[in-house]
């Protein structure tokens, strides 16, 4: 039953014509809760005893970061699948990650750098976490280079896919042998969810604004997806009619 | 006369290639030698602080020196038409690939650490740290021509002045931990504490990447042969 599914929706025709929908509940939903995560954190949460106001950057600092793996992690997994079993739908959807996934990256990075300059005196120490970010940015960024050298799009998806799993082979060995390095960055301090070291008034607000932020992710995918497609598809002959007509004939397969 | 093993045959094929042209054997190490000599230029002439920075500088020149080989690695087979016959021939083609990159770790790599200890006398480093510095190149430039090639491979099919800059930025990343061991297990020696912790890591990478790299090296290549 849901194998049925999966395989139906790998046919890009398919695909296109479901999640338009689907775009549109996911980009709603995450309008609301990001405006509520938003109101919980800027407004409701209390300020921090020590870091006062500024700790308020984490609502969009610690998701990012999250979902900067995350989206490194989908993207690969999605690019091996592709490769393994050439599915031209998974090969988009690893395309179409990148850019989102390299924006959350860079996002942490940022953030980070704006609270630190209040809180450590300077926009950016050599920290284990820090640099490790730094370097999954420029995973991402040899990621979206070597998709956009090859001019075939099946080709570039296999190579950018073998760039990929190399590189997740990577990340946890950078990470430890970074962590190794150096660290100074402060200990988590949401993982313990038996006994957090974050009041409940602020630790609501953040996994609201992480879900929002996985919402906004898989928006923004379907929409670069649904383009992709097109852009893919573009001789064949329900794209033709789509353009034609505006809408997609269910009798053409 | 090349020997009836074929991955033997194709380690002395390269080989042979590898000392009938010079210059692709030569221009990366003085190209090593410059990059380090650089430093003190810009960093001022002073003894202490250039045999504090030298481990550093000559692990950096030595990445750099390596990145400038990748790009002939496979080019010349590729465009000739062997890479294909190669990868056609009844042998795996992994393991063909894996004697390839030992001799090419025996054209590039091995003359960098010969020459390191020239390097090292003109950073005015001690005999004793000469010698981790030469033991960590010898763990390091494996690891770090295995995970190479996969750049290598990857954007075989790329040309233009693009490609030389693409190679460096998707493969320096993935240096980046032989990178920080090599120099942490250096810095500790300095120190006068143990490094066999550090030599482990160091081994354990490279055991990882022989195991891996050529399979995806293997990889990328049919992907770019079709």
């Amino acid at each position: 039953m849901i194998w049925d599914f999966f395989y139906k929706l790998a046919s890009p025709r398919y695909f296109y014509a479901i999640t338009g929908k689907w775009a549109v509940w996911l980009g709603w939903l995450c309008l609301i809760l990001m405006v509520a995560g938003l109101y919980g954190g800027l407004i409701l949460a209390p300020p921090d005893y020590q870091q006062g106001e500024s700790y308020r950057i984490i609502f969009i600092h610690v998701p990012s970061a999250w979902m900067s793996l995350f989206v490194y992690v989908f993207m690969a997994f999605n690019a091996a699948i592709g490769l393994i079993w050439r599915i031209k739908l998974s090969e988009i959807i690893a395309r179409s990650s990148a850019p989102a996934g390299a924006a959350f990256t860079f996002l942490a990075l940022v953030t980070g750098a704006l609270w630190g300059k209040p809180m450590w005196g300077t926009y950016w120490v050599w920290d284990a976490r820090l640099t490790s970010e730094l370097i999954l940015l420029f995973l991402y960024l040899g990621f979206i280079a070597l998709q956009s050298a090859i001019e075939d799009p099946r080709q570039a998806a296999r190579a950018s896919a073998v760039l990929a799993i190399a590189g997740l082979v990577n990340i946890p060995i950078i990470h430890y042998s970074v962590v190794w390095w150096n660290t100074l960055h402060q200990g988590p301090t949401i993982t313990k969810f038996d006994n957090p070291s974050i009041h409940t008034s602020m630790l609501i607000p953040l996994l609201i604004m992480a879900v929002a932020f996985k919402l906004y992710f898989f928006t923004n995918l379907l929409m670069r997806a649904r383009c992709e497609v097109l852009l893919r598809e573009k001789d064949s002959r329900w794209v033709q009619e789509l353009v034609i007509e505006g809408r997609i004939s269910e009798k053409t397969a | 006369m090349l020997s009836s093993n074929p991955y033997l045959a194709t380690i002395q094929r390269d080989l042979l290639l590898g000392l009938r042209n010079p210059g692709r054997l030569l221009n990366p190490l003085l190209f090593y030698g410059l990059v380090a000599l650089l430093f003190p230029l810009a960093l001022g002439p002073e003894h202490r602080l250039l045999a504090q920075a030298a481990p550093g500088i000559i692990w950096v020149a030595a990445l750099l020196a390596t990145l400038m080989t990748l790009d002939s690695l496979f080019r010349g087979d590729f465009n000739d038409g062997s890479l294909e016959l190669l990868a056609l021939s009844p042998h795996p083609f992994v393991l063909l690939v894996a004697a390839k990159l030992f001799a090419q770790w025996l054209l590039t790599g091995l003359p960098l650490i010969l020459l390191t200890p020239v390097l090292g006398m003109f950073f005015s480093l001690t005999g004793q740290s000469i010698g981790i510095l030469l033991l960590t190149l010898l763990l390091g430039t494996p690891t770090i021509s295995l995970i190479g090639a996969i750049g290598a491979a990857l954007t075989l099919n790329i040309r233009g002045a693009g490609g030389g800059a693409l190679l460096a930025l998707l493969v320096l990343p993935l240096y980046i931990p032989v990178l920080i061991f090599a120099a942490g297990t250096i810095k500790a020696a300095g120190a006068g504490l143990p490094v066999d912790g550090q030599l482990f890591f160091m081994a354990a990478l490279l055991v990882l990447a022989i195991t891996l790299a050529p399979a995806a090296v293997a990889a990328a290549l049919k992907i770019n042969m079709h």
